[in-house]
């Protein structure tokens, strides 16, 4: 059974902008995130966190908080009875300090009491004693003393082959944070049985099952974790935060423990992207076709390995863009540092590398006096052609030439002459005379991977079960957000015939693991294993009653129904269990060769700003795309995808950084962090390009990381467009395009 | 102390009112965690009520302020259990994702619409300036609301 089998048509199936069917309770308020669960007897949770970068704890005493009426646990690294290190991808990080604490807010000692208020008086009278070390927060000099965590060294091509156009550049970008709305929520319920049920913000339930497990010393069947409702994650959560110390919290009192974040809490409990600095060097003929890019990127990874890892490959593999050049050195160098650890958020290490190579591209074009788009133009890859880092052939879609001419025929707005100063850089702040404001335009064009890379075995479990009433779906892939809810049921509504579906969230007890929800890969990996669970079920549905079609009705064959699904489901639910794994990836060679990537997508992206030059403001005035997305399985869903990506692009480009002091976060929190608002939005035009993915269900490929990739580029470069300065940096500040900082 | 306080139109106590906050109260207390904590700063706007007829962030208003009040958290826009016109535009446009800072648009856009019938894009934009949204993009609220403002949602 295939999809080509599939005749009808059935309503709220693929293609169509369908709402998402938690809508509704999320507008009423109704829909349970993690943070609203509560239960009778509940305790809350609050965590002891160091105040140093660095320090050795030279005297820990937890007994002046459980001599605190109302306080039932005082727990430290002793009293975690498993394994006493977690990690993702390197179990480095201690669930409680060990001794010496090597970062700024790093979780110390935990308690749970009967009000969040007694938590927090408890937590302030845990005595400790420290005695501050030298932190280590210059990742230059963590590269040079050798604390590294990944060194990827990518070697294609000829050594000696040169371009007569050189263009070198040193670029930075900041510590941005994913700021999801909804803190780290998590509730743990005992089972009363040694186990428990746990309920917490998580991109990956799977993945922190291994983990919990491990450090809380029990059997795996012993805890159950479910996917809780969760309030955006962007990456931030990947890694856990929480997770074991209410875990252990619950276990050691024996009642419901809940633990949730407050906005500073979470800035300090959740990794976030690596800040990275960039060393570049671009040579190409007179003609504009490039000959060789070297380049050196240094992340700092924090003070614990998290993802750092990968996030360090994706840079490297990603360091020149989606432009064929044979001779390509790239060095990147993920350090570990005593700054707060980095890891996982929206682009993954192509952010950094991204701002750095199309940062590039213009001042080469400028060099070679080009126009920037018919630079990047001569260069595009096409499918087929290898990628310039690893030399993998590209064999899904690749329409790098369509999305660069789709987006250059969209229209520029008209030149802005307005005198409102919602319109201006800086609102009712402006005090430059209007006619200083200066426009510019900016491009940037992305590529990136979608799914887990690097031979990584990534697959995902679907179930779909056929009922009289319709389908469920089951699943634990979580759902942030993104709308997975949503292209589930549609995709299984078409791959079936029947129109109610439900979507079903099952804990890691009732279903095996989908993956994280990340890498934009959920809309393929879970997508597929949805698809084909679909299909099985419709395969034996119709061999079972010799149909041709099914639909809401039953099973139909030449044209009259033949079995209701009543009668279908008789002896019970029809259900078919899949796990889908995407083709392999691989390690790469000595020399960063190699099939590393599942599948890739790109972006193309052009900003119009205007800017204050006085005072160094900027107002974004629109920025305009065309987005390789495979197949548009929901457009409004996608929309919302590449809007919301590119006002986080544009928080990276112009606001939005964790300023970080000798290892302490000075800004952990919404009134110095500046996330943008509704009046800092551009206006975007959106163009889909629809061109099949390989292997992605009906084509389609990932949405959700393309848009924040090439967006920030591209308001930068309108900035300098605009002010005729090298802006080197992202986040942009004034004092930056005033020449302050020069 | 006790206050006595009206939230969604029934007559609530609150017998321990102290330090803690309008939020804390609601979502803790009464029961109401459609109001939702993201930051505790007013910066966010996902707290937003409406306190005696204004809009508010329930971060910045003590519980105990509030004695005789009269307030409408987003559990109370849906009246007889029927969406609040802002509720179904913001639905049928996608402006919903994550849901965490729908409650706060949902009350403000219904208190703005309250104002203002007819608001323009300008005007959406800023009355809407003090809500943050980190997954939209906020395109598919303005549209939700742009449709609302020209009578597309109506019914």
């Amino acid at each position: 059974m295939t999809v080509a089998d599939i005749r009808h048509r059935v309503a709220g199936g693929i293609g169509e902008s369908t709402h998402r069917p938690d809508g509704d309770p999320k507008v009423r308020g109704n829909f349970a995130y993690a943070s609203d669960l509560t239960a009778d007897g509940m305790l809350w949770g609050a965590t002891l966190r160091s105040p140093h970068a660095r320090a050795r704890i030279t005297h820990l005493d937890v007994s002046p908080a459980l001599a605190i009426p109302g306080v039932a646990a005082a727990l430290t690294q002793e009293d975690v009875p498993g394994k006493p290190t977690f990690g993702l991808e390197h179990a480095d990080q201690p669930v409680l300090a060990d001794g010496e604490t090597r970062y700024w807010g790093e979780p110390v000692a935990i308690v749970a009491a009967d009000s969040m208020l007694t938590a927090r008086r408890a937590i302030a009278a845990i005595v400790v004693e420290y005695e501050e070390l030298e932190p280590l927060i210059d990742p230059e000099e963590a590269e040079r003393t050798g604390s590294l965590i990944r060194h990827v060294k990518v070697r294609r091509g000829d050594p000696a082959a040169h371009g007569s156009v050189v263009v070198e550049g040193y670029y930075e970008t900041g510590t941005q944070d994913q700021a999801p709305l909804g803190p780290e929520a998590g509730f743990a319920l005992p089972d009363g049985d040694g186990g428990l049920d746990l309920y917490v913000t998580s991109q990956w339930v799977h993945a922190d099952h291994e983990q919990i497990v491990a450090s809380l010393g029990v059997e795996p069947h012993e805890v159950r974790s479910h996917p809780a409702g969760i309030g955006g994650a962007f990456g931030s959560r990947e890694d856990m935060s929480l997770h074991i110390h209410v875990c252990l919290l619950a276990l050691r009192t024996g009642r419901p423990v809940k633990i949730v974040y407050d906005r500073a809490e979470s800035f300090t409990g959740h990794v976030h992207r690596h800040p990275a600095r960039m060393w570049y060097r671009h040579e190409a003929e007179p003609d504009g076709t490039l000959v060789r890019v070297d380049a050196k990127i240094l992340l700092d990874g924090g003070a614990y390995a998290s993802t750092t890892a990968a996030v360090i490959g994706n840079a490297a593999y990603f360091a020149v863009g989606p432009y064929k050049v044979d001779n390509v050195t790239v060095d990147g160098i993920g350090v570990r540092t005593n700054n707060p650890p980095c890891g996982a958020m929206r682009g993954f290490g192509a952010v950094q590398a991204c701002f750095a190579h199309e940062s590039q591209m213009d001042k080469l074009a400028a060099e070679l006096g080009m126009d920037p788009l018919a630079l990047r133009r001569h260069n595009a890859m096409e499918p087929g052609d290898p990628m310039p880092t690893t030399g993998q052939i590209v064999e899904t879609s690749l329409p790098t030439k369509e999305l660069i001419d789709t987006l250059a025929s969209i229209p520029l707005p008209p030149e802005n002459d307005s005198d409102d100063p919602r319109h201006l850089p800086g609102g009712t702040g402006l005090t430059t005379p209007r006619a200083a404001v200066q426009r510019g335009v900016g491009y940037g064009l992305s590529i990136k991977n979608l799914a887990f890379s690097e031979g990584f075995d990534d697959y995902a479990e679907a179930r779909v079960v056929l009922t009289e009433v319709g389908a469920e779906v089951h699943t634990a892939a979580i759902e942030v957000g993104q709308g997975l809810v949503t292209v589930c049921q549609q995709i299984a509504r078409t791959a079936l015939g029947i129109s109610h579906v439900a979507v079903l969230f099952d804990d890691t007890s009732a279903i095996g693991s989908a993956g994280s929800t990340s890498a934009s890969r959920q809309t393929q990996m879970t997508g597929n294993a949805v698809l084909e669970a679909a299909l099985d079920v419709r395969r034996a549905v119709l061999d079972a009653h010799n149909g041709d079609d099914l639909t809401d009705d039953g099973v139909w064959r030449d044209g009259a129904v033949v079995a209701t699904l009543a009668q279908v489901c008789a002896d019970g639910p029809i259900e078919k269990l899949v796990r889908f794994r995407h083709p392999p990836t691989f390690e790469a060679d000595e020399n960063g060769q190699g099939t590393l990537h599942a599948d890739f997508a790109l972006a193309a992206h052009r900003a119009v700003v205007d800017v204050d030059p006085e005072l160094g403001l900027v107002r974004v005035v629109r920025v305009d795309t065309a987005q390789d997305v495979g197949k548009a399985l929901n457009p409004q869903s996608i929309m919302g995808q590449i809007e919301g990506g590119i006002l986080q692009g544009v928080g990276l480009a112009i606001m939005e950084e964790l300023v970080i002091d000798r290892g302490v976060i000075r800004n952990a929190n919404f009134t110095d962090y500046l996330l943008p608002t509704f009046l800092d939005a551009p206006d975007v035009e959106a163009v889909l390009i629809e061109e099949p993915s390989a292997w992605g269900p009906f084509g389609a490929k990932g949405v959700g990381e393309p848009p924040t990739i090439s967006s920030t580029p591209a308001v930068v470069a309108a900035i300098r467009d605009a002010v005729g300065r090298d802006l080197y940096r992202a986040p942009v500040r004034p004092q930056d395009i005033i020449g302050l900082s020069d | 102390m006790s206050i006595e306080i009206t939230v969604n139109g029934e007559q609530r106590r609150l017998e321990y009112a102290g330090p803690e906050s309008l939020l804390t109260a609601l979502r803790d207390e009464l029961g109401l965690p459609g109001s939702k904590n993201a930051c505790e700063q007013g910066e966010c706007g996902s707290c937003s009520v409406i306190l005696d007829g204004e809009l508010v962030c329930s971060c910045l208003v003590m519980a105990a302020d509030c004695a005789g009040s009269t307030v409408v958290t987003v559990e109370g826009l849906a009246a007889e259990g029927e969406l609040h016109r802002v509720q179904q535009a913001l639905i049928d446009a996608g402006g919903v994702q994550c849901g965490f800072c729908t409650p706060g648009f949902a009350v403000a856009a219904a208190a703005l619409f309250d104002l203002d019938p007819v608001p323009t894009s300008d005007e959406i934009r800023e009355e809407l300036s003090g809500n943050i949204c980190r997954c939209t993009g906020y395109g598919a609220i303005l549209r939700a609301l742009e449709a609302l403002a020209v009578g597309e949602f109506d019914r």
